[in-house]
Formats: C-alpha cells, structure tokens, sequence
C-alpha cells in the first residue's frame, strides 16, 4: 500500500519570499512534485497554530511553513512567530501520537527557486517514508466498513 | 489579571471521554490576555479534541463559543439557545466560569480546562507573575508597596520565617518578600514606624460577614 501512497502536503508559503521563489522555480522550468499544495500568506505571521492544526485535522499528511530568511521578514517578526508556532503544533502532534516531523517550518528567500524545488522534494520523500497521517489513515478504515 | 494555565491534553479528553458532542467555551477578559483561554486556545484544543477523536475512531462534535465574560449573568445568558444541545460545555476560564454556567444551567455537566493560578501582571512579554492573593485587607503601603501575603512563601507579616536560602524560599523558588526587601537596599520596613498600623487582626476575605 506504501508504495501507492502519495501524500497530501500543504505548504504555506510567505508572499515575499516563499511564494515568490515557487513562481520562480516554475519559470526555471524546476520541476517538483505535485503533492504540494500551496497556501500564499501575505506572511508566515499569519499562520496560526489553529491553522496548522486545521490542515491536519482535514486529512494532510504533512504541513510546512515557507517563510523569509530569519531577519529578512517584511513584517520584521513574522517567520520568527511562525516559527515558535510550529514548534507548539509539533509538540501538540507528539502528545496525540503523531509524527511531529509531519509538520516543518522551512525559511529562503524569493531568489531561492531551486532550494524550493528542494524542500518541495525533501518533505514529500519525509512524508511518503513515514507514511499516511493516522487522521487519515482512520478516516480510510472508517470509510471501509 | 487572573492568570490561568491549560489543563493537560489527556485530563481534558478523560473528561468528555463518554460525549458525542460538546460546546467548548472562551472568554474574552483575563485568560485571553494570559493565552489561555481566548478565540484562538479554544480552536486550538477544538481541533486536537476532534484530531484525537477521528485518530479514535470515534464520532465527537466539538463547537466553538467565545462570550465577552463568564463571570457576568449578562454575557452567560448568551449560551440559553444551544447550551442544551452538548452532551456536555467545557468552560476554558478562570474558576468562576464554570461555576457561573453551572448555577444558570442546572442539568448540565460543565467542566473547567484550564487551571487557575493567581492574579498577577506580565513581567514580560508572555511570562506572568503573582502578586496578590486577594486576601481582603490591603497592608501594600505599609511594606514599602509589596504584598506580604502573596510575596511571602507563607504569607507572613512580621519576619523571617527561617526558611530562606539565599533570598528564595526552599519550597516554593519563589523570592522571599523581606529577603526582597533587604537587596533593594530600603529601610527595614518592619522598624518603621507606619508597620505598627498594620491591623493587627487581619480580616482575610472569606472571614468578611
């Protein structure tokens, strides 16, 4: 069955950096796998935690946050926040019994289209390897019988 | 501002562990300052209550409410058109909300999620700490403006009480108030003249006809 699975990521990507740097690995014609579905945020900063949970709640395998180079956020502090809230959504993950590695905040800049590419490619073989979410995984079961 | 801290993941689902469906209940006023149990803490639990219940397989509505209070009849009034539709109401406030909810909605079960600590002020961004214990009868400007009762490991008015270490209490880590007073370098408050007006029975709050 592992070898079927093709997980479901979201990325939210930062508008100034994140964003910016998917559109450039598409004009450099770098390809990425498509389990990547992107969220634009007019900053990391507006991710919440709640947000993060949503995603996992609705089925995700994975969740990342793509935010600037830490210093460089527009918003001044955005990324640093986001940050600090990814790491509550992991530890809220290891108290449920999930993965924590399911969810990641990632930091580039709008020149960076290849390392994109990269975090695209890395997350989706970190997912694949450990599997469907257990929400999912549930859900599946549930929809079985 | 009272201050207040979340109650564990795994005490709060043992509570609703028998409910199908349940009403989870902020408040706008002091433990959303103290990002405990504002908007955004009760969506947050709501989504890792319904996480873990669909990691469960089991079936678990969880709706999300903030009132402007919980302490004011006005604001509890608010909940009359649903709160019988839960299986149970989790109230995500200080000790008083739960305790209000339950006095206007007798028949239904609520429970408290968070614990509450202390009034206290944000030393720091983010890090609160105590500085009353609401014992009833204010001595602050007799002490030089610090409280003997909530600064004082035992809540003592006249002295060292011989269990400090180097200024912090030995149970509680918390500085001890006279000891605080010796490191700010003030005249011992307890020779000046104005502590010889501290009453000197106390009348604590819950003694108060």
């Amino acid at each position: 069955m592992s070898d079927a699975f093709e997980p479901t990521i979201i990325a939210f990507c930062c508008k100034y950096c994140a964003y910016a740097a998917a559109d450039l690995a598409g004009s450099m014609r770098l390809s990425y796998p498509p389990n990547i579905k992107i969220s634009q945020v007019p900053c990391t900063g507006r991710v919440d935690i709640a947000h993060l949970l949503k995603a996992i709640e609705d089925g995700a395998d994975g969740v990342y946050v793509a935010g600037c180079m830490e210093g460089d956020c527009h918003f001044v502090s955005g990324n640093l926040k986001a940050r600090k809230r990814v790491e509550y959504v992991k530890k809220t993950l290891t108290e449920l019994g999930i993965e924590p590695e399911r969810v990641e905040m990632f930091n580039l800049s709008s020149a960076m289209g290849p390392r994109f590419a990269e975090i695209a490619i890395d997350m989706t073989d970190r997912i694949r390897k450990l599997g469907p979410s257990p929400v999912r995984r549930q859900s599946q079961l549930d929809a079985v019988r | 501002m009272i201050v207040a801290d979340r109650k564990s993941l795994s005490e709060i689902q043992d509570m609703v562990k028998n409910c199908r469906k349940i009403l989870l209940v902020g408040c706008k006023s002091c433990v959303t300052v103290c990002n405990v149990g504002g908007l955004k803490e009760v969506q947050v639990l709501a989504a890792t209550l319904r996480i873990a219940a669909k990691m469960a397989g089991r079936p678990l509505i969880v709706e999300e409410t903030v009132l402007e209070r919980q302490c004011d009849p006005e604001y509890v009034e608010m909940l009359k058109p649903v709160v019988n539709d839960f299986d149970a109401v989790v109230s995500m406030t200080c000790g008083v909300g739960p305790q209000f909810l339950a006095e206007a909605y007798p028949g239904q079960r609520f429970f408290p999620a968070v614990n509450t600590t202390f009034f206290g002020g944000a030393v720091a961004h983010g890090i609160w700490e105590e500085r009353c214990a609401g014992c009833g009868t204010c001595v602050i400007h007799y002490f030089d403006g610090m409280c003997p009762v909530a600064r004082c490991s035992k809540s003592l008015l006249n002295g060292p009480c011989g269990g400090s270490d180097h200024g912090k209490s030995w149970e509680l880590n918390m500085v001890v108030f006279l000891c605080e007073e010796y490191c700010k370098g003030t005249n011992l408050v307890l020779l000046s003249p104005d502590v010889a007006k501290v009453p000197s029975t106390f009348r604590w709050a819950k003694n108060i006809p």
